[in-house]
């Protein structure tokens, strides 16, 4: 367990760090990475919701400070965390998870993976950005989403491939 | 009772849920208004420090571009000086005036984050409350207006940048004279729109774009843009103009802080005139 908490407070720096340097790094002006929601997506699946909550809040604040958009990055990451285990368990493969599995790519294989993070992610960054143009320009927002959509999850799909990553916690 | 508490219990993750999110509105309403939230922000030198250090390693591939813009000021500034003292020379206005040279004092500062292509973006100097900075000094550099600072720690700044969706700036069409607002539309980082010119007017394309009199911030006849291009719709009752703005926001290294030494004693003025109502 303590091992687990020291790992997780470890995984929670560096992806704020990562976050910080990630700011200027945008593609064609529309495309944005944040990486960060990996820190929420990819915890075990038995974990709960009030604990998924408040590390989303945790590190949405945390990346907000970087962002000067307090309680931005916090609103979609909470949003994210209540409904991750809704969604995790209408996606259930058939017999279900094993006890003690990980959302993630070597466990589950890419096309779970990609259902699992795509509607997640998709619905993260179209609230942040419609939050942050106080829901005014709509379709830039929209096509901003996409962009960093398919950024984000690139870098995620290229994260685990590159990170040793455990099947089992 | 018991059941209140069951019942709160058994949704407890659904009530965390609407406290965090409540929260989280709470903090975006409080840091959109102004000067508030002085801890949590790129100001805070933790955060800057981190972000100084990412500058660093940044500011390396661009020193050429910036050496070169330097000079060019320098040559520019020289010969301005050199023109203003022979005309002030020749009108024999050469006596100092202790009010004239004063009023705006310009702090130089570093640019040591910066973001354009949010909908929000800030700029962090690396000037704070130990140089004089305070909140709603004018933000400029050599090609144009950069914003205003919003908030300030003892050695950082943040400033919003003139590409933010919430920042307007009063401004005046050079040419004609009529006054208007800039106000970014959250899309390209080198266009802002220009505001509230009304039909009769006749704009032209390359008309320059200067921050105006009214404004309580700026000094004014600071560069702001050229118009690109404007349109007008049959019935809209003002113009549409796009303006490219003077300063690449992309390359903002260096910035110029503005301090208005008379702006306490104007305000003060105005205050035992109107009241506090304005």
């Amino acid at each position: 367990m303590t091992r687990n908490l020291v790992t997780l407070l470890i995984s929670f720096v560096a992806y704020v760090l990562a976050q910080a340097f990630f700011k200027n790094l945008i593609l064609f002006n529309t495309g944005f990475c944040f990486l960060y929601v990996a820190f929420v997506l990819l915890m075990p699946i038995e974990t709960g919701n009030l604990f998924l909550m408040l590390a989303g809040f945790a590190i949405g604040f945390a990346v907000d400070v970087f962002y000067n958009s307090l309680g931005l990055h916090a609103i979609c990451m909470v949003l994210i965390a209540y409904i991750r285990n809704y969604w995790l368990s209408i996606i259930t493969p058939q017999g279900g998870y094993d006890p003690g599995a990980m959302p993630n790519l070597p466990s589950q294989g890419v096309q779970w993976f990609l259902v699992y993070t795509m509607p997640l992610v998709f619905i993260h960054h179209l609230i942040l950005f419609l939050v942050e143009s106080t829901g005014t320009l709509f379709w830039y927002s929209m096509l901003k989403t996409i962009n960093s959509l398919l950024f984000t999850i690139t870098m995620m799909v290229i994260l685990q491939y590159l990170l040793p990553q455990r099947s089992r916690a | 009772m018991e059941r209140l508490f069951n019942f709160l219990y058994e949704y407890r993750a659904f009530f965390t849920f609407l406290l965090l999110e409540f929260l989280c509105a709470w903090l975006l309403i409080v840091n959109n208004q102004y000067q508030n939230t002085k801890y949590f922000n790129t100001s805070n030198s933790v955060v800057a420090s981190i972000n100084s250090t990412e500058e660093a390693i940044r500011s390396y591939f661009s020193l050429r571009d910036v050496n070169a813009v330097l000079s060019k000021e320098n040559s520019t500034l020289r010969n301005q000086l050199e023109q203003r003292n022979q005309m002030l020379y020749s009108y024999k206005l050469n006596q100092t005036d202790s009010t004239l040279r004063k009023q705006y004092v310009y702090v130089n500062s570093k640019v040591v984050n910066n973001t354009t292509k949010y909908y929000k973006n800030y700029i962090t100097i690396d000037r704070g409350a130990d140089s004089g900075i305070e909140p709603g000094m004018a933000v400029i550099s050599e090609a144009g207006v950069v914003g205003k600072v919003k908030t300030v720690s003892e050695h950082y700044a943040v400033v919003i940048s003139l590409l933010n969706i919430d920042e307007q700036v009063s401004c005046v069409l050079k040419r004609t004279g009529h006054f208007g607002t800039v106000q970014w539309e959250g899309t390209s980082s080198s266009l802002t729109s220009l505001k509230y010119i009304p039909r009769h007017v006749r704009p032209m394309v390359g008309d320059s774009i200067v921050t105006s009199e009214y404004n309580a911030i700026f000094p004014p006849g600071i560069f702001i843009g050229k118009i690109k291009e404007f349109n007008l719709r049959s019935e809209a009752p003002f113009y549409e103009i796009k303006v490219e703005l003077g300063q690449d926001f992309g390359k903002l290294s260096f910035v110029e802080v503005v301090k208005n030494q008379l702006k306490k004693e104007k305000e003060a003025l105005e205050r035992s005139t109107f009241g506090e109502s304005r």
